[in-house]
């Protein structure tokens, strides 16, 4: 059963998938990619609704199997059935609504959840959930109804439970899609965290272009294909590709460029506002 | 309207002996009550089994005032059941109205099964008022453990009991949504006779329908995503341990049946055969 490690931690040839609408008619969401992700890296997917972001997470853990090609999770394939569990403990998943990720009636039950599916022994689970519980800053709530949570909390409860299974990467879908500034920040805030603490691979996708900003690499996403690819500033300096695929240039980006173009010396790719005072300070 | 302070459970949570025992004795204590209350067939051993619920409420810490509140509901259930003993039972009248006739073996009847009822409610809601309802499922799923073997799934029972008491909140504040869409687009759920009020339900219930199919959907990948495949292999973070306490309770229990078997060979029916 040990799998031969591969220099990547996850791995994409040439992967197709088609769901079908009817019987005649089906839909390619992913039309051949090609991806590899290192282990420890900060990787963010960008891409406009229905370019296949979504459904390319999914085959990172096995809960899709791709139609033609493969996909590799630590040297693992994911459709070889008795490394399924293998992959979803070490490549565990957070979802867009924290709602409907949230098992148990309390915290600290719900983070158990996946260590409790893993057969681990009671003792060492509740060492576990309390881990995974500091880890995201939500010990104080253990015993509290996932409920009466905001939704930032919720998600980091999420995110608990899948630490709590010890994971090497964690892919999240969308996870600030539906919660306030606050709730967005305190999310980013503890997966920037894990990836740099704790060297917890991260797959990050997102609507959300300054969230881009936190990426070793970004990966943008049109019509099943990977379109760009690259460092934060690599991709966003690609001005017009970038609003074809609908997409929009951090604000910062946007400044700092249009500075530029109104004659101002400074570099057109500098994305955050710290850079930019540098930059500007410099100036004088 | 809906979600106004509905308490799922009805947990009150003080410390006490009775809140700290196991959940599984706790269970098998009421069944047992249950089927010890309808054994007793006098007023004997009423007496003895309302003295172990008084005992078990004082225990418990558990105000009077609670409990009594809670037979609020079955006040009606109770008087109809009493009155219909009342006046069909025949024997020596007591009172007539019309055509109807109270007798007297109809009242001992009506009043033995009113306080019948009233001791059962007292005692079984003891159990929801001292147990959470984690530590009921777990309960729960260990009793029926056993019986899973010959095809009870005991995992699958209480997988759904905890699924049902995480989202009936969420459920319902989502009700409680969609009811208000509804309201500020003209929506009228408050007038008419039942048929238009249940009628004008529809629109609630189709996407509350449809939400949460849309829910349990995204729960499962959700639940599959962190390696869940049933009961099969699991473990438990909370391990439930039979103590001292535990083993007194269910003595005390025993010792209690007993007496009230007894009491029912000592003294026979409240109405003995014959009579009626």
């Amino acid at each position: 059963m040990t799998p031969v490690e591969k220099p990547c931690g996850l791995e994409a040839k040439g992967v197709v998938f088609k769901y079908q609408v009817d019987e005649s008619e089906a839909v390619m969401a992913l039309a051949g990619v090609d991806l590899e992700i290192s282990q420890g890296e900060f990787v963010v997917i960008l891409g406009p609704n229905g370019s296949g972001k979504s459904t390319l997470a999914k085959h990172l853990n096995a809960l899709l199997l791709p139609d033609e090609g493969d996909v590799w999770v630590f040297g693992m394939n994911t459709k070889a059935p008795e490394l399924t569990w293998e992959i979803r403990r070490s490549a565990g998943m957070v979802f867009q609504n924290p709602d409907n990720q949230l098992v148990a009636t309390v915290v600290e039950e719900d983070v158990a959840f996946g260590p409790e599916n893993l057969g681990i022994e009671p003792d060492k689970i509740r060492e576990l959930v309390s881990e995974a519980l500091r880890a995201v800053g939500m010990e104080a709530y253990k015993r509290h109804s996932p409920h009466h949570l905001s939704g930032g909390q919720k998600q980091r409860v999420a995110i608990a439970g899948i630490l709590a299974m010890k994971p090497r990467c964690i892919i999240l879908d969308e996870p600030t899609a539906m919660l306030d500034p606050s709730g967005r920040e305190e999310v980013m805030k503890t997966i920037k965290q894990l990836n740099q603490e704790m060297g917890i691979t991260v797959i990050h996708i997102t609507h959300f272009m300054d969230e881009a900003l936190y990426a070793d690499r970004v990966i943008v996403m049109d019509q099943g294909k990977i379109a760009m690819m690259g460092t934060p500033k690599q991709v966003f300096s690609q001005w017009e590709d970038i609003s074809e695929l609908g997409l929009e240039v951090p604000p910062i980006g946007q400044l700092s460029r249009r500075l530029w173009a109104a004659g101002i010396d400074i570099d057109p790719g500098i994305l955050t506002v710290d850079e930019l005072v540098d930059e500007l300070c410099r100036l004088k | 309207m809906i979600s106004r302070g509905i308490v799922v459970g009805q947990y009150y949570p003080v410390n006490s002996l009775v809140h700290s025992l196991d959940p599984r004795a706790k269970i098998v204590i009421s069944m047992i009550f249950m089927v010890v209350l309808f054994v007793g067939n006098n007023f004997y051993s009423f007496a003895v089994a309302g003295t172990f619920a008084v005992l078990a409420v004082t225990l418990s810490k558990i105000p009077w005032k609670v409990l009594i509140r809670g037979l609020r509901p079955i006040v009606f259930i109770m008087l109809f059941t009493t009155a219909l003993h009342l006046f069909l039972t025949p024997g020596p009248a007591i009172f007539q109205i019309g055509p109807l006739k109270a007798s007297w073996p109809g009242l001992i009847q009506g009043l033995f099964i009113g306080i019948r009822l009233i001791i059962l409610i007292v005692f079984t809601s003891l159990l929801t008022l001292t147990t959470s309802p984690i530590e009921l499922t777990d309960g729960l799923e260990d009793i029926l453990k056993p019986f899973s073997r010959i095809g009870v799934p005991a995992h699958e029972i209480a997988m759904m009991m905890t699924i049902a008491l995480r989202f009936i909140p969420t459920l319902l504040e989502e009700a409680d949504r969609i009811m208000k869409a509804q309201m500020s687009r003209g929506a009228d759920f408050e007038s008419g006779n039942m048929i238009q009020r249940a009628k004008s339900l529809v629109p609630l219930l189709v996407p509350l329908f449809v939400s949460a199919f849309r829910r349990a959907d995204e729960l499962a990948m959700a639940m599959e995503a962190r390696c869940y495949r049933g009961g099969e292999g699991r473990t438990r973070m909370r391990q439930l341990r039979l103590s001292g306490g535990d083993y007194l309770a269910l003595g005390l229990t025993i010792i209690m049946s007993a007496l009230v078997i007894y009491t029912r060979i000592r003294f026979g029916p409240v109405i003995p055969r014959g009579t009626l």
